[in-house]
Formats: C-alpha cells, sequence, structure tokens
C-alpha cells in the first residue's frame, strides 16, 4: 500500500480503509498528506471523490429496497463495484444478494490487503506486468454493457465518457467524475425537448 | 494527530455522502424524473470511471497496453462470452502487450 511509505503508521493505514473504504478517497487522503497538505485539505479532496457514492445510493435505495434500520450499516458499503454487479442483476433478490456479496467480500479483501500491504509483504512484485490493472476497467465495462439497453443510456455513457477523459487534465482528481455525472440531466433535459417539440406528450419511460 | 484528524473528517464525510443517498425518502424517488435520473447518474459514473481507468495515468492521458485490453474485454462482450471470459481477454491482452513492449 501507498499509505505506509507516506508517513502513516500500520494503525492509520488499516483505520482508513476499516473506516473509510472508498479507494480512490483513501488514495487521495494519503497522497495529499504525503505531498504535504494540512489535514482539512486533504479531507476535502477526498471527499469530493466520494460524493459520486451518494448518486450510487440514490439508486440503490430502490433497487434493494432496505428496511430504515438497516440502511445505516449497508451505507458503509455503497461503491462502485457493489453498485455495478446490484445492478447487473435482473431481480431485487439477486440485487439485494449482489450487494452483499461484493460489499463483505471487498470489505475482507480490500481490508486484509491493506493490512498485508502495510506490513510490508509486497512479495506479489509489479502486478501491473501482469495486465491486472486493466482487469478494473474490464470489469466496470462487463456490468456497464448490459445497461446500455436503449438510446438515452448510450448517450449518457458516450458524454460521460468525453466529460471524463476531456476534463481529466484540467480539474483535480475526483471533480471530473462528477461532472461527467451531468451528462444524466443533460441528456434527460435534450430529449425532452425533443420529444416536446414533436409534440409528444407520452412520458418517454417505459 | 493531524493525520488522525484527516481520517477521522474524510471517514465521517465519505460515510455521510454514502448514507444521504440511501436515505433519501421514497416518496421522492417515485417520481418520474428522478426514478429516471437515479437510473442514469450510475452509467454517467461508471461509464467515466471505466474511461478514465484505461486512459489515464494520474493526470494525464495515455493510450498504453490497457487501452487493448480494454478493447478486448469489448470485442468478448460483443461475441457474448462470459464474465470471466471478458476480464480475462483483458488481463491476458495487456500482458502480452505490454510483454512485446507496448
Amino acid at each position: 500500500m501507498t499509505s505506509a511509505g507516506s508517513g502513516l503508521t500500520l494503525l492509520q493505514t488499516c483505520a482508513l480503509s476499516l473506516l473509510v473504504f472508498t479507494g480512490a478517497s483513501q488514495f487521495a487522503l494519503v497522497g495529499a498528506l504525503a505531498a504535504g497538505g494540512g489535514p482539512f485539505t486533504a479531507a476535502a479532496g477526498a471527499f469530493f471523490l466520494g460524493v459520486r457514492n451518494a448518486f450510487y445510493g440514490l439508486r440503490l435505495s430502490q433497487l434493494l429496497a432496505l428496511p430504515r434500520a438497516v440502511r445505516p450499516f449497508a451505507a458503509q458499503w455503497v461503491i462502485d463495484e457493489t453498485t455495478a454487479v446490484s445492478l447487473a442483476q435482473p431481480g431485487r433478490r439477486g440485487a439485494r444478494i449482489g450487494f452483499v456479496v461484493t460489499g463483505l467480500s471487498l470489505y475482507v479483501l480490500w481490508n486484509l490487503t491493506t493490512l498485508l500491504g502495510a506490513l510490508g509483504a509486497e512479495a506479489i512484485g509489479d502486478t501491473d506486468a501482469w495486465g491486472l490493472d486493466a482487469a478494473g476497467p474490464a470489469v466496470f465495462l462487463a456490468l456497464l454493457a448490459p445497461m446500455l439497453r436503449t438510446g438515452a443510456e448510450r448517450t449518457v455513457a458516450g458524454v460521460a465518457v468525453l466529460l471524463g477523459l476531456g476534463l481529466l487534465p484540467v480539474l483535480p482528481a475526483g471533480v471530473p467524475v462528477l461532472v461527467a455525472a451531468l451528462a444524466a440531466p443533460a441528456v434527460l433535459w435534450a430529449r425532452g425537448r425533443k420529444s416536446a417539440s414533436r409534440g409528444d406528450t407520452a412520458e418517454e419511460d417505459r | 494527530m493531524n493525520i488522525w484528524i484527516a481520517i477521522g473528517v474524510t471517514a465521517f464525510g465519505c460515510y455521510a455522502v454514502k448514507l444521504v443517498g440511501l436515505m433519501v425518502p421514497a416518496g421522492v424517488l417515485e417520481r418520474p424524473l428522478v426514478r429516471r435520473l437515479a437510473a442514469l447518474l450510475p452509467v454517467a459514473l461508471l461509464a467515466a470511471l471505466t474511461a478514465q481507468q484505461t486512459f489515464s495515468d494520474g493526470q494525464t492521458l495515455v493510450l498504453d497496453a490497457r487501452a487493448a485490453g480494454v478493447a478486448a474485454a469489448a470485442v468478448a462482450l460483443i461475441l457474448r462470452a462470459p464474465f470471466l471470459l471478458v476480464v480475462g481477454a483483458a488481463v491476458v491482452v495487456t500482458a502480452g502487450v505490454r510483454a512485446l513492449g507496448g
């Protein structure tokens, strides 16, 4: 893990993985602290990277229909991977199982690798040489593909890709993805206007 | 101590945003526009993330072996290959291109 090399103790590194559990935010926090940033500046950057999880929660709460009392416990697992897996399931039961299995296994694995990494057990060597860094985007792509059924979804994905890549070099980490999320309301608005100008009164929704 | 403050603030903030999304009342979510938007937002976020993980190194855009790997995954998806094969194709092609000096 990168955090052990940037002045964090073993306990701090593990606390970060246990309590924050959003990979991108953790890396951002550690990076900012290592670069000499103050605690609040560093936390602000990490927070920005975590904001997208709120949008995931919005969708997941419809999909999983969790009892209110369970939500505070489920919240910690609301991340990219659990959302992608849950959305790829056909029914509510499947979505719930997907959420729990993905959440639990990632939580355990992530914290174990954090501990091992912090202990200095990086014996695997350079994982990039094995092409494992392509597994992440490939998994996302595989989970995303079934969601691109209609024109609206495809347009949103296309616009989001352009925004995400185009803004990456110019905006601070985490912000481009949030701006890319604006593709969703933008496409909805544009399509709403188009159907309104055709005189359609019917809601476009299925 | 500063580090503990940073960890505490980040942990609280990140947990709070996760919870906010889940706690939005069902009545709001039943409105058609909100429904449609909530369905499209993850698509936008995941698409942007996928692209960034494929074509970026920190804050710079790069075209390297990962692009070939993810392209292989896309082809596998179009051919309706099973999930593990899709991910496997990406890993193998990326490693292969890198071994060839890509």
